[in-house]
């Protein structure tokens, strides 16, 4: 299930990066100055790094560490 | 000339680090290629950015937002922000874990070992180096080019450090850091590197901003209010299905195998934690700034000749001399930082790849293959300071070579994730995938330099399959980039040929899965 979960919140956030709704958009700019398209950008790989911030916390590859420290056979 | 004294001292104290990691090296191959497998979390993060950023990131990525406005920043870097960090998560993790069980070095190491083949190892090897010696050519030629521009002064803007001197500069500095250093060096200079251009970006803005007659809200409203630079503030001349077969590219990333070398080094699989996390902030603090200056640039500067110079014509317009230099350095390091990754990866896989693998450590020791990859570094960078300057006025074929290569190492990703994850995948599906990546690059590069833009290469009834688009590149169905069409046939190559033949023994996919499964821990 838990699989399942992040598999999903990982296609979400791969979809949300085709933001054709602010194709044309020229306005409202945030703060003035940074057009719609660019700042949804901007807050998407911010987005980015909280995906990766959860995965990191919730499935986090740890066996990989105890695997690679058992000797060769 | 302050710019010139800045960059020369900082190309002095690159030298330096190289002498200081030599001091501290050890004459085996596990220290000069992978210091050791010793990087710690900070380092390793600095350093594998360091690796992935290019001079175009700084002046690439503000030529192109010239030209085409702000949707860059979605194509190129939003896009990785996504995807890199997700196959470091996936790959390099697992990847490293490998390469400590079982001591690779470099991926063909591993493909060899996990599909139980020799000269497939060989073809993949081939066809790697021959993907990656453009880029690094490339590297050269930008590095020669930026110290030409930055230090050009006067009416006629003559160069202080003409473009031969420059390549050689960069030239020497890499390959002193790398020859004395290997990776301990290479990530040494790595932090000072990514420190210096991660705070690049938000220095010159700052520093534009204040020097600039109106406010950025001003120059961007009217830009949106005129019909003919409103597309530089949205994305309405960017088709879509460009936009999205972008997001494929950075698959690239994780095999290069500067990338994966990087993977092979880390002390603990910790490292990668806060890798994962920083890497979509670090693109965000180099790009943003890149592209929104690139935008502004149009507005500040009007028709300029040279898109690719908007920055440095910013800089030299609207900030001291002093940041000039600054930029200068922070741009050489882009360019220095990944090209002696490339370098080095490249001694490694022929030292490893080739000489090691095909007799030579029981016929020459450890000690001794160092010395072949030393010189294997000097006479890698000797050609490709030659070609950079023969070939200069071909720059041009180069970065095409290059956008193709990434195309190249993206279509190679369902081979390593076959390799990692399908126990079933076999030498001959990689085998399939590798040459249909190589004839399909051998054949765009045909189609491209016989071809004029509109013209269609093979159409199926009344559908264009691959055409020539009006930028003069080949397009698959309905306009997508050709890295679709190659990852697809790779993945299906990959799948194929691997069902229609013999998996490896059972021993060796036990010993390869046991070493990467969750369950075995428990």
């Amino acid at each position: 299930m838990k699989k399942l979960f992040l598999f999903v919140f990982i296609l979400a956030i791969y979809a949300a990066h085709q933001d054709s709704w602010n194709w044309a958009k020229s306005a409202p700019m945030l703060f003035g100055f940074l057009p719609p398209g660019l700042a949804y950008q901007a807050a998407y790989s911010i987005a980015c790094a909280a995906m990766m911030a959860v995965l990191v916390k919730v499935a986090w590859p740890k066996h990989l560490e105890e695997q690679a420290d058992k000797p060769r056979q | 000339m302050i710019p010139v004294i800045v960059i020369l001292a900082y190309l002095a104290l690159i030298a330096f680090i190289g002498g200081m990691a030599f001091k501290k090296s050890k004459e085996n191959t596990e220290d000069f290629f992978l210091a050791n497998r010793s990087i710690g979390p900070l380092i390793f993060f600095l350093s594998i950015f360091a690796t992935n950023m290019t001079a175009f990131a700084i002046l690439g990525s503000s030529g192109q937002a010239y030209r085409q406005g702000i949707g860059i920043y979605g194509l190129m870097a939003s896009s990785s922000c996504f995807v890199i960090p997700l196959t470091i998560f996936f790959i390099g993790t697992r990847l490293w874990a490998l390469g400590k069980k079982f001591g690779h070095q470099t991926q063909v190491s591993y493909f060899r070992d996990r599909w139980e083949c020799n000269h497939i190892g060989t073809v993949i090897f081939a066809l790697t180096a021959a993907m990656l010696v453009p880029y690094m050519i490339i590297s050269i030629m930008g590095g020669g080019t930026v110290l030409a521009n930055i230090s050009a002064s006067g009416p006629l803007h003559q160069p202080l450090i003409p473009y031969a001197w420059g390549c050689a500069v960069v030239a020497v500095v890499v390959t002193l850091n790398v020859f004395l250093g290997g990776m301990r060096g290479t990530v040494w200079v790595n932090i000072l590197q990514t420190i210096l251009f991660l705070c690049f970006g938000a220095v010159a803005v700052a520093v534009i901003s204040h020097a600039l007659p109106l406010g950025f809200s001003d120059y961007m409203s009217k830009l949106a209010a005129d019909p003919k630079t409103r597309f530089l503030v949205t994305r309405e001349r960017m088709p879509q299905v460009a936009f999205w077969s972008y997001t494929l590219i950075p698959l690239s990333s994780i095999m290069f195998p500067h990338m994966a070398i990087m993977c092979f080094s880390a002390r603990h699989v910790s490292a990668f934690k806060q890798t994962v996390i920083a890497y979509p902030l670090a693109i965000l603090a180099i790009w943003l700034p890149c592209v929104f200056l690139g935008v502004l640039g149009f507005a500040t500067l009007g028709k300029i000749p040279d898109p690719d110079g908007v920055l440095v014509q910013m800089l030299q317009k609207y900030a001291p001399a002093w940041l000039a230099g600054v930029l200068g350095a922070g741009i050489i390091s882009a360019v220095m930082g990944s090209d002696a990754h490339q370098v080095l990866a490249l001694s490694t896989m022929f030292t490893k790849d080739i000489i090691v693998h095909y007799g030579g450590r029981e016929k020459f020791g450890e000690r001794r293959s160092v010395h072949f990859a030393r010189i294997f570094i000097i006479f890698v960078t000797l050609i490709a300071y030659f070609v950079a300057l023969s070939l200069k006025e071909k720059q041009g074929i180069f970065e095409i070579a290059v956008r193709y290569a990434f195309s190249g190492f993206a279509a190679m990703a369902p081979v390593m994730v076959a390799a990692l994850f399908w126990k079933r995948s076999t030498k001959w599906g990689a085998l399939a995938a590798t040459l249909l990546v190589g004839g399909f690059l051998v054949w765009t590069a045909l189609m491209q330099a016989g071809h004029e833009p509109g013209e269609v290469l093979w159409q199926i009834g009344e559908i264009k399959v691959f055409f020539m688009n009006p930028r003069g590149d080949v397009s698959f169905w309905n306009g997508f980039m050709t890295v679709v069409p190659m990852v697809i046939g790779s993945s299906v190559c990959v799948v194929l040929f691997s069902l229609l033949t013999r998996p490896p023994s059972p021993a060796t996919i036990a010993r390869y899965f046991d070493a990467t499964a969750s369950h075995a821990s428990s």
